[in-house]
């Protein structure tokens, strides 16, 4: 039996498997062509896996024996920082070269229990830090819309591997917009879930008080299986909060959605993202929603923040990479020598910028300058969003102030890069869920998004949301 | 920022970098801490300083998993091991 994955959902896939029309052996040989002829342009992979067969015909078997897993024989791709053992990850890092993880994240073990197939490990920018996967030490990932432009970043892989049609769906991470802002670039659905409602166990760390595993898929009913498949306490992340930790109202007839006018109407965001930000939003009008205007006059200091509280996380998070215990290793004399020659050799550049950023901003003199200040001004934005919350259901901003920029083009600047997360980062340093969602082109047929933002715990409100929005939507 | 600063910070990153990168940073470090400088100006009075939701997070000290049970697969992992340990250059 043949069958075209890309024109499948999950949720159609699931069913037909459950009738029989086609099996996972089916669905994951069409995965493997879809590769073979695109993967070469794209580069969304940094390996295939060459058991993924061999899970199919067991998924089809367990399926044959009753097996009743959420997800049995669903192919999906996995960012190259998660950790399934008994595989190669090295979160596109040279320093990582030849690690072989030595157990499962908490994810992939309940993704495997519900019988997932795992296709392959996806681009990334090295380390998760950047918006475009050019700092991958493995080449870039091209977008699927347009083989000149970025697929965006850092989860560039994951996205570009749903929006070319060879999975289902995806596992991403997300610090600063590592999910949502590559699905935006990509015409894909990317949730950032709520701060300790997926485990991290088993994720590589960048910046603990901000990183968020979530799923990427087609469409939100997708993500949101994904969702319920990957969240829950997990007692080996401590981090991670019991299942009824933030109390969640009952769905609503009429939603408020509020929309920070003075934070979004600002200079260097493109014009077509503003005006089909617009669009979208009447549409939700006309389709029952409230619209109201909301002030979040702290949201403007949300990338200072955030790029002063990364880094200072990040550099401490990377301290681990010594050349000792695991990853690359180079002769440097004595023991200084060989940590300094392995880490200069194998972090690449915007990696070694956020390390020695950080240990400025955590250095004696400029600590409380600096960091203390930073989680003085986060506490400051989370007040913000709490506030709103207080009126509106949901908060909607564009997902990325920019579409899909062309390889090259702010990668000699960082700053410059820096400031495409504007929209992006304020839900991390708050802590709270948000979706980005497809939601047109650009003249130049790029893809645009939208981002949904909810309380903690709100990701029922997005779903819901979500859904309404793409019947609505043009 | 100057040379002595950045090999300060180099050393204490634990990062060899060439002169070259080190004057390229020096330019980069001047444009984003110029930028990230702006949160000097923002007045947080009394609110609490804090770094995410903080708790406790305890658990009783027991039921330890078999010795020796991770050994094999994290030494695999690392460049250079003798009889079970990992190997590094002489401290002293």
């Amino acid at each position: 039996m043949s069958v075209d994955l890309n024109k499948l959902t999950i949720e159609e896939a699931l069913k037909g498997l459950s009738n029989g029309d086609f099996s996972s052996v089916d669905l994951v040989k069409s995965s493997l062509n879809t590769i073979s002829e695109k993967e070469g342009d794209i580069h969304a992979y940094l390996e295939i896996f060459n058991d993924a067969i061999e899970q199919a015909k067991k998924a089809d078997e367990e399926r044959k024996n009753g097996g009743k897993g959420m997800l049995l024989g669903i192919p999906l791709a996995v960012k190259d920082n998660i950790l399934i053992e008994g595989r190669r990850v090295t979160a596109a890092s040279k320093i990582l070269e030849g690690y072989v993880a030595p157990y499962d994240a908490t994810v992939i073990k309940q993704l495997k229990k519900e019988g997932a197939i795992f296709i392959g490990r996806t681009n990334m920018d090295e380390f998760a830090m950047g918006g475009s996967t050019e700092n991958s030490a493995f080449g870039v990932t091209k977008n699927p819309h347009d083989l000149s432009r970025v697929a965006g970043g850092s989860s560039g892989g994951s996205a570009a591997a749903v929006a070319m049609g060879s999975v289902l769906g995806a596992l991403g991470s997300d610090t600063g917009g590592s999910i949502r802002q590559p699905a935006s670039l990509c015409g894909v659905v990317g949730l950032k879930t709520t701060y300790g409602s997926v485990s991290r166990f088993g994720l590589m760390a960048m910046g603990s008080s901000l990183d968020q595993i979530g799923p990427f898929a087609k469409t939100v009913g997708d993500a949101e299986i994904l969702f319920k498949a990957i969240s829950g306490y997990d007692k080996m992340d401590s981090t991670s909060l019991p299942d009824d930790f933030y109390k969640t109202e009952s769905k609503k007839e009429k939603l408020v959605i509020g929309v920070p006018r003075n934070f979004i109407f600002t200079e260097g965001i493109d014009k077509e993202v503003l005006s089909n930000f617009e669009k979208s939003l009447n549409l939700l009008e006309k389709s029952g929603a409230e619209i109201k205007d909301i002030d979040l006059p702290s949201l403007k200091h949300s990338l200072a923040v955030y790029y002063i509280l990364m880094p200072a996380e990040a550099s401490t998070n990377l301290a681990r990479f010594d050349g000792v215990r695991f990853g690359l290793s180079e002769d440097g004399g004595d023991v200084l020598g060989s940590y300094m020659k392995t880490r200069g050799d194998g972090f690449g550049r915007e990696v070694r910028r956020r390390i020695m950023l950080g240990a400025y901003v955590l250095s004696s003199g400029y600590y409380d300058a600096y960091y203390n200040k930073a989680n003085g001004v986060r506490a400051l934005i989370s007040d913000d969003f709490e506030k709103a919350f207080s009126s509106v259901d949901v908060i909607a901003t564009p997902t990325s102030p920019v579409p899909a920029f062309k390889i090259g083009e702010k990668s000699e600047d960082p700053l410059a890069m820096y400031l495409a997360d504007i929209f992006t980062v304020p839900v991390n340093l708050a802590g709270v869920p948000a979706i980005s969602i497809p939601s047109g082109f650009t003249e130049e047929k790029l893809p645009l998004g939208i981002q949904f933002i909810a309380g903690h715990g709100g990701e029922e409100t997005l779903f819901d949301l979500g859904k309404k929005f793409e019947s609505i939507r043009e | 920022m100057k040379k002595e600063d950045l090999d300060k910070l180099a050393k204490l990153s634990r990062l060899s970098l060439t002169d070259e990168e080190k004057e390229k940073l020096a330019l980069e470090f001047d444009s984003i801490l110029g930028y990230v400088s702006e949160i000097e100006k923002v007045s947080v009075g009394e609110r609490v300083l804090e770094a995410g939701l903080l708790r406790n997070v305890m658990r009783e000290d027991g039921e330890p998993h078999e010795s020796g049970l991770y050994t094999e697969a994290i030494l695999n992992n690392a460049p250079d091991t003798e009889d079970g340990y990992l190997k590094v250059k002489q401290v002293f």
